[in-house]
């Protein structure tokens, strides 16, 4: 029984050193979890210096399909208030949650979204094979700005729960923060107005841009599906090929977290040009051309008018 | 209707076309491969050489981004090392081949995961890496086509020590010194067509191209050049059938997964109603006075 007693006791220290670590960073700043790098980005403008914020999916991550690591529970566990993007948009989450046994306050940026149905467009399309994941509710709801306004109210009603003592500073914050929000929509609406109507449309390898669409008027079609998780089908990508040909789409975009050679063999067959890559999901690192969330959409956007907006050529 | 159904979307989209002409090469070369995997009784090396390549493929990934050499070049590399690991520990030490194979891929597996998350970004690898048989370009088509030039080749040139080694290696052994080098440049072969296999398919389905047209076909013969050239039939009309059959459900079929499950219905119709040790030849009397 030596042996089992002593695996016991190293088992027990092990807890106690895991358990002691949070609380020797634990400072003054209020600890918070971000669930992937849009919102981290949010909460660093809200929170500005009073808060220090973890991020679980980092830049050009997928945050449909993550594997959280021992870091993350721990940020987890030490963190005062999680903050979550919700609509199951992080299926991995609870559980992550549930294991770090953190005392923090789950807050979901998207309360009081109205959140659009993932497209169940055209003939017998069957979403079942990842229902588990997403539910029917589209989880992309930052791409469109009016709702990034909402993500904000609440992370600043959030983080003032949190830490009472800085409510002015994350409210004064947040009103700064909304301004630049909506400079940002006045250039993305000029945009779009810029691009011929029957231009708007484009190719992306998975259906993140519902909202975008709907806010803007763009019209995005994707194999893929709502979630990066699921396999197109050959009927799919022939739909698409043929819509491409028939309604002349100027372009397809390829995206930061997904595979590009479907959609360049779409670009191929279709006669279609291949756009810049788009951030619909992730930021890019600091240093690239999506750093922040307004230099993403500010990215996107001029990417999006640079392939539509050029007549044929 | 009939046309629709079977020829339309070959006509139609180039991107059929080339799905099923990546198939055909991927059936050619693999499905021997297989049978030969199978009688020398390796049927689960193949499973376990897919889990080595893949973190191979995942640094090449790291390394050079989304480029075909590159992560070509890590899948054999990484694939190599642990075939050449697993053999020399099998020859000089008490470990016998299996082991020391399981051994080795496990940490490869664990190696190249490490790795991936040491870098930081969190891209699920499963969908960058991995081809979509949907979505093969020139590149990819003249690997593949390559992959299957150069295994046939060498499988003609090594089919005689390799038959032997199937049936009797101890005899093998005592007529010719041959028979290390048979295994390595066999096992090479496996690589190879596994790394080419997983840009179209994926490994894990890669596998199943090989192996499960070369289990349906020993269902109905087992005179080696039909088993050949059977398992090779099975995989060229699984990869059709699994592409017309992924066209015609609409969206709730992926591709590369209805060509395994196509394979998967013929080998599962061959173990039914095979003329050798079928499961209805076993249950069913036979008539009077016949063999």
């Amino acid at each position: 029984m030596y042996s089992r007693r002593a695996f016991l006791a190293a088992s027990a220290a092990l807890g106690l050193t895991l358990s002691a670590a949070p609380q020797s960073f634990a400072q003054e700043k209020l600890p918070v979890v971000a669930s992937f790098s849009i919102l981290g980005d949010f909460v660093k403008q809200v929170g500005g210096d009073r808060v220090s914020v973890t991020t679980l999916v980092g830049p050009d991550g997928d945050a449909h399909v993550y594997t959280p690591t021992p870091a993350d529970a721990k940020a987890m566990a030490a963190a005062k208030l999680v903050v979550v993007n919700g609509l199951h948009f992080e299926g991995w989450l609870p559980r992550l949650v549930k294991s770090s046994g953190t005392k923090a306050v789950l807050s979901e940026a998207t309360k009081g979204i109205t959140p659009l149905e993932a497209e169940d467009d055209h003939d017998d399309k069957g979403k079942g094979g990842h229902a588990h994941a997403h539910g029917h509710d589209d989880p992309h709801a930052w791409q469109s700005i009016a709702n990034a306004r909402i993500y904000i109210a609440n992370i600043r009603d959030a983080l003032s729960a949190a830490d009472p003592a800085g409510q002015a500073s994350y409210a004064a914050n947040a009103t700064a923060y909304l301004a630049e929000l909506n400079t940002l929509e006045g250039e993305v609406k000029a945009a779009v107005a810029r691009i011929p109507a029957e231009r708007r449309k484009a190719i992306t390898t998975h259906d993140a841009f519902g909202y975008f669409v709907k806010a803007y008027g763009i019209e995005f079609l994707a194999p893929q599906g709502v979630s990066t998780e699921a396999e197109a089908s050959a009927r799919d990508v022939g739909r698409i090929i043929r819509q491409v040909k028939a309604q002349k789409i100027p372009a397809v975009f390829l995206e930061n977290v997904t595979n590009p050679r479907l959609v360049e063999q779409i670009a191929r067959e279709s006669g279609a040009k291949i756009g810049g890559q788009l951030f619909s999901d992730a930021l890019s690192a600091a240093s690239g051309p999506a750093g922040t969330y307004i230099r993403m959409m500010k990215h996107n956007i001029s990417e999006i008018e640079k392939a539509l907006a050029a007549g044929p050529a | 209707m009939l046309y629709d159904l079977f020829i339309g979307p070959f006509a139609e989209f180039d991107f059929m076309r080339r799905a099923l002409v990546g198939v055909a090469a991927l059936a050619v070369s693999g499905a021997p491969i297989g049978v030969f995997l199978m009688l020398r009784r390796m049927s689960l090396t193949g499973d376990a050489m897919a889990h080595a390549i893949l973190p191979g493929a995942a640094l090449g990934y790291l390394v050079a981004g989304f480029s075909l050499p590159a992560m070509t070049i890590g899948g054999l590399a990484a694939g190599f090392a642990v075939a050449l690991a697993a053999g020399a520990v099998a020859r000089a030490t008490v470990l016998k081949e299996d082991a020391s194979l399981a051994a080795f891929y496990l940490i490869s597996l664990a190696l190249g995961v490490t790795i991936v998350s040491l870098r930081g970004s969190a891209i699920d690898l499963l969908h960058v890496l991995f081809g979509n048989v949907l979505a093969l370009d020139d590149q990819v088509l003249l690997l593949l086509a390559g992959v299957a030039t150069v295994s046939l080749l060498t499988l003609a040139a090594l089919y005689r020590p390799l038959v032997l080694e199937c049936v009797d290696p101890g005899f093998l052994r005592s007529v010719s010194r041959s028979g290390g080098v048979v295994h390595l440049s066999f096992l090479a072969l496996v690589v190879l067509n596994l790394v080419a296999g997983f840009h179209a398919l994926g490994t894990l389905l890669a596998v199943g191209m090989m192996m499960l047209p070369a289990a349906a076909a020993r269902f109905w013969t087992a005179d080696i050049t039909r088993l050949l050239l059977l398992a090779a039939g099975f995989g060229m009309a699984s990869g059709y059938a699994g592409l017309v059959v992924s066209y015609a459900a609409g969206s709730s079929l992926p591709a590369g997964p209805s060509i395994i499950l196509a394979a998967g219905v013929i080998y599962l119709g061959s173990l039914l109603l095979g003329s050798q040790g079928g499961l209805a030849r076993r249950l069913l009397p036979r008539a009077h006075l016949q063999r």
